[in-house]
């Protein structure tokens, strides 16, 4: 291995050290601080009041908010696992057609490059209760239309169905990565084995898959935890509080109301939250490697 | 392995349910994109009216870029510059970062925090560090500056970068580094010679995904900009919250933002399928 002089080995990590130190470590730590205080803005001067575990407190009353983790988790649930079954089935597919796959691979992925707020955009004037193209179909065929975002019934699973079709892209590449990497030698035992198609995917390739499915489930849920542009587009957490998801409570404490402690209590809270749910998740899925 | 005639048809029949259920999702991803297209040279009344026949117009590509009241010409430059600039610092801070992590004997345990640290900055919403850096920013004078996006794009988007470049620069065998070193090459010529070259896909597909991330970013632009210095996704969310949508100029104004990720498919799909996976599977 090369030796240069220790000078090069610190100059080149220093930019990444202060970007890591000052611009995320700083504002988590203020983040922190903050959710103990109450932030007032005089003419531009910052003023901090302390108010010890009471932002926290707050919470419990906070009906955005219980709505927001019941709606985000609904969300995560569904559609991360919506998302993982269809990206398995295309990968597969794919996967089965070889080289022939080549261009449906292409276009499949292009939802995952298109900002949230266009899919928003999108979705906003499919679903549009007068002239989406939804409603137009429906009432072609003689059905009734229907108000898929304006009704507290469909908002949510409408949100969802974006979701699934914006991020689907995303498992199915992951997974596709996975099935190519699969020893070819196992399915070709299967089969001389006489299993079927059916009893090759599940004995065979499902179990070897389980790794990584539970990593892109993962890797999914955390990014479905964050929804907010299409949410921001598309209802606004309306109508009521039926998609109401947690970055978008965030942003309405924190931004619209202006309550910079209780917004970064809130932050606080669900990072803390997150944290264990992965810890806890990865320590399962570690168990489950070893017990196999 | 040949095939009998019977084990053939079966190939043949499987071969065509496969493809049917792709195209199935091809078209399931592609509609709407050809829906918002055709809707973006409808006049309003038009869309309006449902009309599946319609004479298209330029009229709302007019509206949206050369209309006085229109910011949208602004806002696409802002997103060009934001942009452009942090994703060069991005490859630029991840690249001497990953070789000095990766190639300069750090203990382990650094190099364990910097992983972990690009894994774990993910958990935390972009809503949080949204408010976190604008707090910051108003406190030093640069709310609605581009030098605070840009500092936060940079901030947001470096974990992930670095975490790409791990998995390619697991990938370069050291030995050629060393028949450099031993060859008398200094570390500008090694970087310049051996290691740039070598890394070249990994960058261009750092550089891609990143460019395409940081163009679509939207709490963080939200909360640090205002309208002169609003980026595009921005720009396309205020059509959505005026109390008369124009949707047609939503269409138009969506379009013209997809064309960056529309370039990046067409020229480096193949860079992008890596990053991707390389990023999350390694």
């Amino acid at each position: 291995m090369p030796h240069f002089s220790p000078l090069g080995k610190y100059l080149s990590l220093t930019p990444a050290i202060l970007f890591f130190a000052v611009l995320a470590l700083l504002p988590v730590i203020n983040l922190f601080i903050t959710s103990f205080q109450e932030v007032t803005w005089q003419a531009g001067a910052k003023e901090t009041t302390w108010v010890g575990f009471k932002n926290f407190a707050a919470m419990k009353d906070d009906t955005l908010f219980k709505a927001g983790i019941v709606n985000t988790a609904i969300l995560v649930v569904v559609a991360t696992s919506a998302q993982v079954a269809i990206g398995l089935a295309l990968a597969l597919a794919c996967s089965n057609l070889g080289e022939k796959s080549r261009p449906y691979r292409a276009l499949l992925i292009l939802p995952i490059l298109i900002p949230g707020i266009v899919i928003g955009a999108i979705w906003r004037l499919m679903y549009n209760a007068e002239f989406g193209i939804f409603n137009l179909v429906l009432e072609s065929i003689g059905l009734p239309g229907h108000d898929w975002l304006g009704s507290s019934t469909t908002a949510l699973a409408s949100v969802i169905v974006v979701d699934i079709w914006h991020w689907t892209p995303f498992s199915f590449l992951l997974l596709l990565a996975a099935v190519e990497s699969l020893p070819k030698d196992v399915s070709e035992a299967a089969k001389i084995d006489g299993a079927t198609a059916w009893q090759e995917f599940r004995y065979v390739t499902l179990p070897l898959l389980y790794p990584a499915l539970a990593m892109t489930f993962l890797f999914r849920a955390v990014i479905a935890f964050k929804v907010f542009d299409e949410v921001f587009l598309l209802t606004s957490g309306g109508p009521g509080t039926s998609t109401e998801v947690i970055s978008f409570t965030i942003f309405q404490r924190f931004f619209l109301q202006d309550k910079a402690g209780y917004g970064s209590a809130l932050s606080v809270s669900i990072i803390f939250v997150v944290s264990i749910i992965i810890v806890i998740a990865l320590n399962a899925s570690r168990k489950k490697g070893e017990a196999l | 392995m040949s095939k009998t005639p019977s084990q053939f048809a079966q190939y043949r029949r499987t071969s065509l349910y496969l493809n049917g259920f792709l195209l199935l999702a091809v078209f399931a991803t592609l509609a709407p994109f050809v829906y918002i297209a055709l809707s973006s040279f409808k006049t309003q009344i038009s869309l309006l009216m449902g009309d599946v026949w319609f004479s298209p117009t330029l009229y709302n590509y007019n509206e949206v870029l050369f209309d006085r009241t229109s910011d949208y010409l602004q806002n696409f430059a802002n997103s060009v510059l934001v942009t452009s600039i942090s994703t060069f610092f991005v490859v630029l801070i991840s690249f001497f970062a990953g070789y000095s992590l990766f190639r300069m004997r750090w203990p382990n345990y650094v190099v364990n925090l910097f992983l972990i640290w690009s894994m774990a900055f993910n958990l935390i919403p972009s809503v949080s560090l949204a408010s976190a850096w604008y707090g910051m920013a108003r406190e030093v004078g640069l709310a609605n500056d581009y030098v605070a996006l840009i500092l936060a794009h940079i901030t947001l988007h470096l974990p992930m970068a670095l975490w790409l470049l791990a998995s390619f620069f697991r990938e370069i065998p050291k030995e050629l580094e060393e028949a450099a070193y031993i060859d008398g090459a200094g570390f500008v010529t090694l970087v310049r010679r051996v290691i740039a070259p070598l890394m070249a896909p990994g960058l261009v597909a750092t550089a891609i995904l990143i460019y395409v991330f940081s163009w679509n970013e939207f709490p963080v632009a939200l909360a640090l900009t205002n309208n002169e210095t609003g980026t595009v996704p921005v720009a396309i969310a205020k059509y959505a919250q005026e109390e008369e949508i124009k949707y047609t100029q939503m269409a138009a104004a969506s379009v013209l933002s997809a064309l960056p990720a529309l370039f990046a498919l067409l020229f480096g799909q193949r860079f992008i399928v890596r990053g991707i996976t390389a990023g999350a599977v390694k």
